[in-house]
């Protein structure tokens, strides 16, 4: 320390014990954001007292790419969204194209439909499980969750052709009818994860390193959630009831039975324990589902070239991360007038800022994992 | 006193366990090599087969004849999203009815464009094209992505009508 000697003759140290605070650029290249996403952190020392979001980095425009593209073209533009759950984006566009033509889907469809987007789910959760132990420093999880994902990823390169991005969604129903393979594999895959999915309690639920790192931290009150527009698994950790499959069912979700998880909490911890038992809540649903499914056509009959009636359509999904909301505004062409998403993603990010003050630098890698960010989903 | 010791050393004894539960699983498998589901993917490249619906690449088929199906119609080029499919078209003379037909020149596919969403399959009125399962697409020169689809040489296949 150096020391100063004031007008008088005494020593003055005030001044040089004085901390000040100071900003650290979090990303946009950093391996925990998951993508490229930068957050300006202004810090005390390692205590975090403001986090601001900047977005834009892989800003693709498809919004107003979808102007110039016919309707089934902008359906296969909402995979590159949020890829994870890439199905339920693509059913969002069709749900929301038949509710401006009327038109009425065949049951079978609304059955594969549903099954498909709670398998969609689990993968989604499978790989932020794996993930999220990876930013906490364990390799381990990231490799059993890649392993239980790759039977889903195998019944859906059988059916739809595609491991990820897979545009299996039409307006009107479902590309090709299910593989005669996908029921047998379906069954194997819930199967197979009823016996897996307790070995991730096993290797990082009741692990005490973990527990510390998430317990009460990153706390986000029920009104918060409310005020910042969080839905999703995030949302119903902090005790806000927000499923769309439960409030407005669409496609085969008035016919299952199923809870919806809601705890109360609201740290990183309950936000964890809130996908876990999303995943046991999928399985359930399938289960229901896969013996039953109607036969008859896997598509509605459609013309060739879409065109919607004048007008506003909304059409409000629950994907893997929260509420996906479509709005289309038709002017009776061939293409959308104007095409807005409402993606889960970018609502939760910003409530990140007020989970993160006052936590260390450390949390906050653990918080952005529980809110299961996916980075082309709040850019678009 | 005694409470603060008991308590310290039931959290260490806590530590050790749940680390021991999470080694448990970690030596399951260690010591079940049949359950590791790897694959060695260079080594298997032989017996590695793709699922039929799988999405490659786009191809037009050709039967022994070196005969195609495609009109030259255009559907998959205004289908797709994203420019992949050119179809240079020409004239030619029908042998049979003498008056000039729209034939295809080249069917040029730009694979580096290619989302492969299968709509210019479904689009196809004819099913000349189809998704081929073949997976290994890194070549040194991006020119060579762009790939011309209809074989030297090939024809129409006779009696397709747009």
């Amino acid at each position: 320390m150096f020391t100063l000697l004031d007008e008088n003759g005494k020593t003055d140290t005030k001044e040089f014990t004085e901390t000040q605070e100071y900003f650290v650029n979090m990303g946009p290249q950093h391996p925990s954001t998951h993508g490229v996403l930068r957050l300006l952190l202004t810090l005390d020392g390692e205590i975090i007292r403001r986090v601001e979001p900047h977005i834009g980095y892989i800003h693709r425009s498809i919004e107003k790419m979808c102007e110039k593209d016919s309707y089934q073209q902008v359906v296969h533009l909402t995979d590159r969204m949020d890829y994870l759950s890439c199905h339920i984006n693509n059913e969002a566009v069709c749900l929301c194209v038949e509710k401006g033509l009327q038109l009425e889907i065949p049951e079978r469809v609304k059955y594969i439909r549903t099954i498909i987007s709670e398998l969609t789910r689990i993968a989604s959760h499978q790989l932020w499980w794996g993930v999220m132990g990876m930013d906490l420093g364990a390799i381990t999880s990231f490799l059993y969750g890649f392993r239980d994902r790759e039977m889903i990823t195998d019944i859906f390169e059988e059916t739809c052709g595609a491991r990820l991005t897979m545009n299996y969604n039409v307006p009107g129903g479902v590309m090709f009818d299910i593989h005669p393979n996908f029921r047998k594999r379906t069954k194997d895959f819930i199967s197979h994860f009823k016996k897996k999915l307790p070995e991730y309690d096993e290797l990082l639920t009741g692990n005490v390193i973990f527990e510390e790192r998430t317990k009460g931290i990153g706390y986000l009150s029920k009104e918060d959630a409310i005020s910042f527009g969080v839905t999703g698994p995030s949302a119903r950790a902090s005790g806000f009831a927000c499923d769309i499959r439960k409030k407005i069912p669409y496609s085969a979700y008035d016919k299952v039975d199923f809870k919806e998880i809601v705890f109360t909490e609201g740290d990183s911890y309950t936000r964890y324990k809130a996908r876990i038992a999303e995943m046991w809540e999928s399985m359930h649903i399938i289960e229901q589902l896969i013996d039953n499914i109607p036969e008859g056509e896997f598509k509605a009959k459609t013309k060739a070239v879409i065109k919607l009636p004048p007008g506003e359509y909304y059409q409000r999904v629950e994907t893997a991360r929260g509420e996906l909301g479509v709005f289309i505004i038709s002017d009776n062409k061939k293409s959308p007038y104007r095409v807005k998403f409402r993606s889960p993603g970018f609502s939760n990010l910003f409530a990140l800022d007020t989970m993160a003050k006052g936590c260390k630098i450390a949390d906050l890698v653990a918080m952005m994992s529980t809110l299961d960010l996916v980075i082309p989903d709040i850019d678009r | 006193m005694i409470k603060s010791i008991i308590k310290y050393f039931s959290e260490i004894f806590r530590g050790v366990k749940s680390l021991l539960t999470g080694m448990k699983i970690t030596g399951y498998y260690f010591t079940h090599p049949k359950e590791i589901i790897t694959q060695q993917y260079p080594e298997n490249r032989e017996t590695l087969k793709m699922f039929d619906r799988f999405r490659g690449e786009v191809v037009l088929i050709h039967d022994e004849n070196n005969e195609h199906k495609c009109t030259g119609c255009s559907a998959c080029e205004i289908a797709c999203p994203n420019g992949t499919i050119e179809i240079i078209s020409d004239k030619a003379i029908d042998p049979e009815t003498g008056k000039p037909k729209k034939v295809i020149d080249k069917f040029v596919y730009h694979l580096s464009m290619c989302t492969f969403c299968n709509l210019c399959i479904i689009a196809c009125p004819t099913d000349a094209i189809k998704m081929a399962q073949t997976f290994e697409h890194s070549v040194f020169d991006r020119t060579k992505l762009t790939k011309v689809l209809n074989k030297p040489g090939s024809k129409i296949m006779a009696g397709i009508k747009e």
